[in-house]
């Protein structure tokens, strides 16, 4: 099989195997569990950094097709449907994410009770839901994976979870369900409508962008159905309500995986499929979901100002900056859209730094709401510093990944010249004011406030383990921030092809 | 002198006949001593057959003056059925061979085993007199069947329910087969389809209507699903399986059959709009019924008259990949459902326990029971990478390629449906994963019996979906007659 010899195969491979093999441990082996969870971990990140170096050496040797490391194998031929493998720039800095989290998540869970394996296990059937999602160019191959992502969660809430979790899980799953019913049959609508008459239908998503063939009242028809069903995940007004409760309920771990890297599936899913596919409709209806995410945006920064529970802030905040990520999308150009990508990986792994560190902090005092909590700094300061540092991250502290995701996506917004794009710009860049105000409300509070519970005092500070997830997290949050041009250099030729599309779709183009 | 070798055409049916008769010979005549392995017998057999059935597949023809017919289609939905009455047997066993049954476990197996000859013949008539046949000897032996649990009371009402619905059914069904017979002077299905060509009285349009109620009913199609709650709850689990799933399926088939065959001229403006109207109520009402539910298998009953409307959306298709969708769902919702319903009987049968608040914190104590159960509603419910996902979505692409924004409105509504559905299938899991309970369910040493026919079903649930070869089998088969479907459009 020549697909074996595809490096992207294995993203999928391995999560499986490491789930195998967890499934063949012991319920009381806690250190064998931990093993192989490790060591799943850390081979998705080799492979990560080896696919990027991959990449680096391809583009490198001037290959400049669309995508590299492509493979293509028959699966069900009635419908066409292949394992179409394939990666880009974007791709390729979302699977690092991935990894990323995925191996600050397995630390940050070292303790994880009661039934440790099976949470292992649903956590890597969910990493390769995630995976398989960003390696795959078959509308169906893609669609699965995609739903392979969401189920998990409902159990790994409703099980592991905290607070009102059972509500929580419900909600979620069927939010995001509903959004992949949509997103379903907007598939299927692509699907017969993406290749020229008499020639066979495809699921590819390289051929129907070039063959384009999707009339234009179908686009109508199909890009809100894809662009919504893929913009609940993304949290998009007014499809976000199952993020607060989810995230709030949801165990550290899971929020780190869902915020960080569940959440970007729903932005990249909307420009890879929604806006590459149908680009004509895009350049329509665009402005009904700039305001939609231009409003998710400055709604989602108010409202952490006024949460009280560490987790629903950081919730709200995430539908801010999740709202970033699509408004920025959506102007059309090169800039923008790249930072839009910036801002995926940054806001990935800020969010999971943060809530790695509120899920350590509520380990030790048993309550997130920070009124019950303050100066933790004099006793955790290592966990301190890193809520600092997220904290500083999330509001652009420049140095740090926010500064040059967001710097991005502004200058990008701000290259249209009529009065639409650039006052929704002008609001939506003020929200980073009102991140100023509830960050540092939550750090001048929980972190330099009065000690308000005597027990507090006796807490320790981070694990080894502990220390070790958020370290690796940290890193590339300064990573991204200190070497953005690096980054930006792998996804910005990815937007190209989009960008042409969108351009060649304009209805005055001269 | 008639020609003997036109029953070459029938080699499942006979080879079922044998089957029958042999466990016929082994109830009757073999020593009481060895009765109980009776049920592993029957199983053996059946398998066998069913084995053999897919490895020499027979010729196609029409035999009896085109009375039967034996296709490629046909016999693919044979061996689904088989596939499926031998898992219900596998189930069985342990419960054929419990104290009050066990003196009538041969009626049992003999009853099944007719009742699927009933229905092979409902697939393969091509004559109204055979389908009407294979209908009545397929339904009546059911209610018997119904009735196994004497000292219920409830088994009691649940074949009443059934026989009198069962002989209603066929009754209207009978009553619009006069009308197409004053129509077109024939009972042949090819015959009449020539004789309905341009035809749109009024007389067809009630004929058509007494005949998607006839068949309806044995369906649950709302709105003729009234009896199935009930006889589903009354009746033994293992009979409960079987209705759910073979019976279903078998009625499912014919019903395309004979929808596409006989008045496929009359699709585009009578018993398309018919079929959507049932199709629509079927999914929505089905899946409303099903959320209140406590009782698993009330709950099932009503998972599975919306499961039938799903069915039902391959044949308003009416083109090959609705056909190969239909019958590949009907594949994945017999194992599916299988799995279910054999965690309740191994369940029901050593703690009498069936209500959904009974399940509560299962997954402490029976692990694999829960585990089987929760693939089973995922599967259900359309959850990738479990078959019932690749089946949902191929029976949505299968209705779409039809093309007409209303069957896409259709599609919409049945994906708003699966959210319901996914609601209360996970209702299941929740009572199993996450809720706590002081009385749980102690754990429980299932029959190997059981125990393999649901690891034939996880097998099955996990792998039909992945492993695209079936589909291609299934679509192969279908694509041999698809000069029928041509003719339509």
């Amino acid at each position: 099989m020549e697909i074996f010899n595809n490096i992207l195969i294995y993203f999928v491979i391995v999560p499986l195997l490491t789930l195998g093999g967890l499934a063949l441990c012991s319920n009381r082996g806690i250190k064998a569990i931990r093993t192989v969870a490790v060591i799943g971990a850390s081979v998705l990140m080799v492979l990560a950094f080896w696919l990027v170096s991959i990449f680096l050496q391809a583009r490198g040797a001037g290959d400049t097709s669309e995508m590299i490391l492509r493979s293509d194998v028959m699966w069900y031929a009635p419908f066409n449907v292949h394992l179409a493998l394939g990666v880009d720039g974007v791709s390729v800095v979302m699977i690092l994410l991935s990894a990323f989290i995925v191996f600050a998540g397995v630390f940050a869970s070292w303790k994880m009770n009661p039934l440790p394996r099976q949470f292992f296990m649903w956590f890597f059937l969910l990493s390769t839901g995630v995976f398989g999602f960003f390696i795959s160019i078959d509308l169906f191959t893609m669609f699965m994976f995609y739903e392979v992502a969401l189920i998990p969660m409902y159990l790994l809430i409703g099980v592991w979870g905290s607070g009102n979790k059972n509500y929580s899980a419900m909600k979620l799953t069927l939010m995001l369900m509903g959004g992949s019913a949509f997103l379903m049959l907007g598939l299927i609508g692509i699907y017969f409508h993406s290749a020229p008459a008499g020639q066979p239908l495809t699921m590819n998503i390289l051929d129907i962008a070039h063959n384009d063939a999707i009339p234009h009242n179908w686009q109508y028809l199909l890009f809100p159905l894809t662009f919504v069903g893929f913009g609940v995940l993304g949290a998009m007004f007014p499809f976000h309500t199952w993020s607060p409760d989810g995230h709030a309920s949801a165990p550290t771990a899971v929020s780190m995986l869902h915020a960080g890297v569940l959440m970007k599936l729903g932005g990249y899913g909307c420009f890879r499929i929604a806006i590459y596919l149908m680009p004509f409709a895009a350049n329509q209806l665009a402005w009904i979901f700039l305001l939609l995410t231009g409003f998710s945006i400055v709604y989602g920064a108010f409202s952490a100002c006024v949460q009280t529970d560490l987790k629903y802030i950081n919730a709200y905040s995430s539908v801010s900056h999740c709202g970033m990520v699509l408004f920025a999308i959506l102007m059309f150009n090169t800039t923008a859209m790249t930072g839009a990508v910036m801002q995926m990986l940054s806001h990935g792994l800020m969010t999971a730094l943060f809530f790695a560190l509120i899920g350590m902090i509520y380990g030790r005092t048993h309550t997130r709401d920070i009124r019950d909590m303050g100066g933790m700094m004099h006793i955790m300061p290592y966990l301190g510093v890193g809520y600092v540092i997220a904290g500083l991250a999330s509001l652009g502290l420049p140095g740090l990944s926010g500064f040059a995701a967001e710097m991005t996506i502004f200058f990008g917004s701000f290259q249209h010249t009529d009065l639409f794009h650039r006052v929704l710009t002008i609001l939506a860049t003020m929200s980073i004011v009102v991140t100023a105000v509830y960050i540092l409300r939550v750090v001048a509070k929980l972190l330099f406030g009065e000690v308000q519970d005597e027990h507090h005092r006796s807490l320790t500070d981070a694990t080894w383990e502990e220390r070790l997830s958020t370290a690796t997290l940290i890193l590339a949050v300064a990573a991204i921030g200190c070497f953005p041009n690096f980054f930006i250099d792998i996804i910005k030729s990815s937007f190209y092809p989009v960008v042409e599309a969108l351009q060649a779709a304009l209805p005055n183009v001269l | 002198m008639m020609d003997y070798s036109q029953f070459l055409l029938m080699p499942q049916e006979i080879g079922l006949l044998l089957v029958f008769l042999l466990v016929f010979i082994y109830d009757t005549f073999m020593p009481e001593r060895s009765q109980r392995y009776m049920p592993i017998f029957t199983v053996i057999m059946m398998a066998l057959y069913t084995i053999y059935c897919f490895c020499f597949p027979a010729a196609t023809g029409e035999a009896f003056g085109g009375m039967f017919e034996s296709n490629a289609p046909t016999w693919v939905m044979k061996n689904i059925l088989n596939v499926g009455v031998l898992l219900v047997l596998l189930q069985a066993v342990k419960w054929t061979n419990s104290d009050f049954v066990s003196v009538r476990r041969g009626e049992f197996y003999e009853l099944t085993l007719l009742t699927l000859l009933g229905m092979f013949l409902m697939i393969s008539a091509r004559h109204f007199l055979l389908f009407v046949i294979g209908l009545e000897t397929a339904s009546l032996p059911i209610a018997a069947l119904a009735a196994f649990e004497k000292r219920h009371y409830e088994s009691h009402e649940a074949a009443a329910k059934y026989i009198f619905t069962a002989i209603f059914s066929s009754a209207i069904f009978l009553l619009g087969i006069s009308f197409v017979y004053g129509m077109s002077g024939t009972l042949y299905f090819k015959e009449i389809a020539t004789a309905l060509i341009g035809n749109r009285s009024a007389l067809l349009i009630a004929a058509l209507a007494f005949v998607i109620a006839g068949v309806g009913f044995k369906l649950s199609l709302v709105p003729f699903h009234q009896w199935t709650a009930d006889v589903y709850q009354g009746a033994p689990t293992a009979v409960t399986s079987y209705l759910s799933v073979i019976s279903k399926g078998a009625a499912a088939f014919s019903f395309l059959i004979i929808l596409v065959q006989v008045f496929g001229s009359a699709y585009g403006q009578v018993w398309e709009w018919m079929l959507y109207a049932v199709i629509v109520l079927t999914i929505t009402l089905g899946n409303l019924f099903a959320v209140r539910q406590r009782n698993l298998k009330r709950f099932l009953a009503f998972s599975s008259i919306s499961q039938a409307g799903y069915i039902m959306l391959g044949i308003i298709a009416v083109n090959v990949m609705g056909m190969s969708s239909m019958i590949y769902y009907v594949l994945v919702y017999i194992f599916s459902n299988l799995a279910a319903f054999g965690v309740i009987a191994a369940i029901e049968r050593q703690t009498g326990k069936v209500t959904m608040d009974d399940y509560n914190g299962l997954f402490k104590t029976n692990p694999w029971l829960a585990f089987t159960m929760m693939l089973a509603m995922f599967s259900l419910g359309g959850i990738p990478p479990f078959a019932g996902f690749f089946s949902k979505f191929f029976i949505f692409v299968g209705a779409c390629q039809q093309g007409s924004i209303a069957i896409y409105i259709l599609v919409l509504i049945a994906l708003v449906n699966t959210i319901i559905s996914l609601y209360y299938y996970l209702l299941v899991v929740k009572a199993m994963f996450l809720r706590q309970d002081d009385c749980v369910i102690p754990t429980i040493k299932s029959h190997w019996t059981e125990r393999l026919g649901l690891i034939l079903c996880v097998a099955g649930i996990i792998f039909i979906g992945l492993i695209s070869c079936i589909y291609a089998y299934i679509n192969g088969a279908v694509d041999a007659i698809s000069s029928m479907f041509a003719a339509i459009q």
